[in-house]
C-alpha cells in the first residue's frame, strides 16, 4: 500500500470510526473531553504508523483501542483527586453492555447530549460538528466565520457546562424523544442550510462541505432511528436540495432559480432517492410533520422533467398544509410564490404585501415583491424592491442574479 | 448532585395568594420525591446589607451588591440525578411561582 493508498484508508476510518470511539470512550470515562482528545490522538498516530506498519485489519477496532489506552494515561498522568474511582472503572467496566437496537447505539447518546437544549443553538451545532461529525476547530471556525480561537472557546465551555451541569449522557426517554429529535434535526439542519444558503460577501455561494456533512450525519441518525418520519422527511428533503447543487450556480458565479435550472444536470441517483423516501412516508400512512411536507414540495419540484410540467396546485396544496404545521410568516412567502404560478402575481402579491410587517428587513421578501413587479409590469416599484432586496443580500450568488434582474428591467 | 434553583424577579413584588398555593404544592411534590433539600423566600434585595472585611475593620454597606432590575426573590436547593431531571423539576417550579429560573449546579 502507497502513502496515498493508506491516507485514503485513514480519512475513510476517521469517517466511518471517529463518531463510535468518542461516543465509546465517553461512554467508558464518562468525559467528552478526554474523549475528544484520545480519539484524536488515536487518529494521529495511526498517521504516523500506518504508513509503515500497514493499515491494521481492523482499523476501527484499532483506533478504539489506542484512544483508550491514551484516556488512561492522560487520567492517570492528571491524578484527579477522583482518580480512584475512575482507575476503579478503567479497570472494571462493569456497566452492563446494552441491549442490542437501533435506538441504543453509543453515537445516539453522543449526538443527544450535544444537542441538548440547555446549549445554545450556535453551540450544539459546533459540538455537533466536533464530536460527532470529526470536524476540526479550525474547520468548525473556517465554515461558520468565526476566529479559531473564539470557537474553541465555544466548544470548551460547551464540554465544561456538559460536565459541570452534569447534563446526562443517554437517549431521551419515550416520552421527551420527540421534541429532542427535533431539536437534534433543527441542528442538522441549520448546518446544510449554513452549506446551502452560505451568507458572506468573500464565502462561496454553496460550501459543498457544510452540505455533505449534514447529510451525512442525517444518514445517521436515519440509520439510528429508522422508524422517525421527521429524520427520513429532513434527509429526504436535504438530498433532493443537494441534487439541483451544482445547476443553482452559474459558471459566473450567479444564482440560476428553479425555473431557469438545466434540469438534465440534477444528480439523478439523489433525485430517485430522495423520492424513495418521500414514498416510503406518504405509505406509511402517518400525519407528516414540517420536514415531510418540505420534503414532498421538493418531490413534485424534482418529478417535472420541465419547469411548465410542474404540479402548482400540489404544490400549493402541500403549502397550505405547511402553514398549519408552521405559521410562520417564511412559509406564507414561499406559499405565495407558489401561488402566483396558479392564481397569478396579481393575487401573489396580495398576499406577500400583508407580509411587509414581519417580513421587511428578509432579502427573500423585497426578491419575491421585485419578481411579482416585475411580471406585472410594473417596474419602477419593481426596481425599488430590487435595490432592497440586493441591500439584504448576504450570498454572493444571490446579489449577482438580483443585479442582472434589475439591470433588465425596462 | 445538587442543583440552585434561583428565582428571577423583575419587581413583580411578593407571590399572590394562587402563587404561593402553587408553590406550596410544588413544595410538597419536592419533598415526596425526594427532591427536596431546601427552600426560602428573601423578597426584595433593598433590606440588603453588603459586609468587607477583607481589610481591618469590617465595613457595611447600605443595598445590595449588585444594583439591578431583575434580582434573585428565592430559592430551592435541589437533588436530582442530573440536568435534565433539575431542568424538568426548574420548568414545574416556574410555571408554580409564575417566574423565570434559573439553574446552577454545586460545584
Amino acid at each position: 500500500m502507497n502513502v496515498a493508498e493508506v491516507e485514503t484508508a485513514i480519512a475513510r476510518v476517521h469517517h466511518e470510526e471517529w463518531a463510535r470511539v468518542v461516543a465509546a470512550l465517553t461512554r467508558r470515562f464518562g468525559d467528552l473531553d478526554i474523549a475528544e482528545e484520545a480519539a484524536a490522538e488515536a487518529f494521529a498516530t495511526a498517521v504516523e504508523r500506518w504508513p509503515a506498519d500497514g493499515v491494521p485489519p481492523n482499523p476501527g477496532a484499532w483506533v478504539t483501542t489506542t484512544a483508550t489506552r491514551k484516556a488512561i494515561d492522560r487520567i492517570r498522568r492528571e491524578n484527579k483527586r477522583d482518580d480512584k474511582q475512575r482507575e476503579a472503572r478503567m479497570l472494571y467496566d462493569d456497566d452492563p453492555p446494552d441491549p442490542l437496537g437501533a435506538i441504543d447505539d453509543e453515537r445516539l447518546r453522543l449526538l443527544f447530549t450535544c444537542c441538548h437544549p440547555a446549549l445554545a443553538m450556535e453551540t450544539r451545532v459546533a459540538l455537533t460538528l466536533r464530536m460527532v461529525g470529526g470536524l476540526t476547530v479550525p474547520e468548525i471556525a473556517r465554515a461558520f466565520l468565526v476566529q479559531e480561537a473564539t470557537m474553541g472557546q465555544r466548544i470548551t465551555r460547551a464540554k465544561a457546562k456538559i460536565k459541570t451541569a452534569r447534563i446526562p449522557y443517554r437517549v431521551p426517554s419515550a416520552e421527551d424523544l420527540p421534541a429532542r429529535v427535533s431539536g437534534v434535526l433543527a441542528v442538522l439542519f441549520l448546518v446544510f442550510n449554513e452549506g446551502y444558503l452560505a451568507t458572506g460577501p468573500d464565502t462561496d455561494p454553496v460550501r459543498h462541505e457544510l452540505t455533505a456533512e449534514a447529510i451525512r450525519l442525517t444518514r445517521l441518525v436515519r440509520a439510528l432511528l429508522p422508524e422517525d418520519g421527521e429524520v427520513a422527511g429532513l434527509l429526504a428533503l436535504m438530498l433532493l436540495i443537494e441534487a439541483r447543487r451544482t445547476a443553482r450556480v452559474s459558471p459566473s458565479g450567479e444564482l440560476v432559480t428553479l425555473d431557469e435550472q438545466d434540469r438534465g444536470a440534477w444528480d439523478a441517483a439523489l433525485v430517485a432517492e430522495g423520492h424513495r423516501l418521500v414514498r416510503e412516508r406518504l405509505a406509511a400512512g402517518v400525519a407528516p410533520g414540517r420536514y415531510q411536507v418540505l420534503a414532498a414540495i421538493n418531490a413534485v419540484h424534482t418529478s417535472a422533467r420541465d419547469v411548465r410540467d410542474t404540479d402548482w396546485s400540489q404544490v400549493v396544496a402541500l403549502y397550505d398544509q405547511l402553514v398549519r404545521l408552521d405559521p410562520s410568516p417564511i412559509i406564507a412567502l414561499n406559499r405565495a410564490i407558489a401561488v402566483a404560478e396558479l392564481d397569478g402575481p396579481e393575487v401573489a402579491l396580495a398576499t406577500v404585501d400583508r407580509l411587509e410587517g414581519t417580513l421587511a428587513g428578509y432579502h427573500a421578501y423585497h426578491a419575491t415583491r421585485a419578481d411579482l413587479l416585475r411580471r406585472l409590469g410594473r417596474s419602477q416599484e419593481s426596481r425599488a424592491a430590487y435595490d432592497k432586496a440586493i441591500e439584504l443580500a448576504g450570498n454572493t450568488a444571490e446579489t449577482a442574479y438580483l443585479t442582472r434582474r434589475r439591470d433588465q428591467l425596462a | 448532585m445538587q442543583y440552585l434553583v434561583s428565582v428571577i424577579d423583575d419587581g413583580t413584588g411578593f407571590a399572590t395568594p394562587t402563587e404561593q398555593a402553587d408553590i406550596d404544592a410544588f413544595n410538597e411534590r419536592l419533598r415526596a420525591a425526594g427532591h427536596w433539600v431546601f427552600a426560602g423566600g428573601l423578597g426584595s434585595p433593598d433590606p440588603a446589607t453588603v459586609v468587607d472585611n477583607r481589610g481591618g475593620e469590617a465595613v457595611f454597606t447600605d443595598g445590595p451588591f449588585l444594583e439591578s432590575k431583575e434580582y434573585l426573590a428565592g430559592f430551592w436547593i435541589i437533588e436530582a440525578a442530573d440536568l435534565d431531571v433539575a431542568l424538568k423539576l426548574a420548568a414545574e417550579g416556574s410555571k408554580a411561582c409564575n417566574r423565570r429560573i434559573e439553574v446552577r449546579p454545586f460545584l
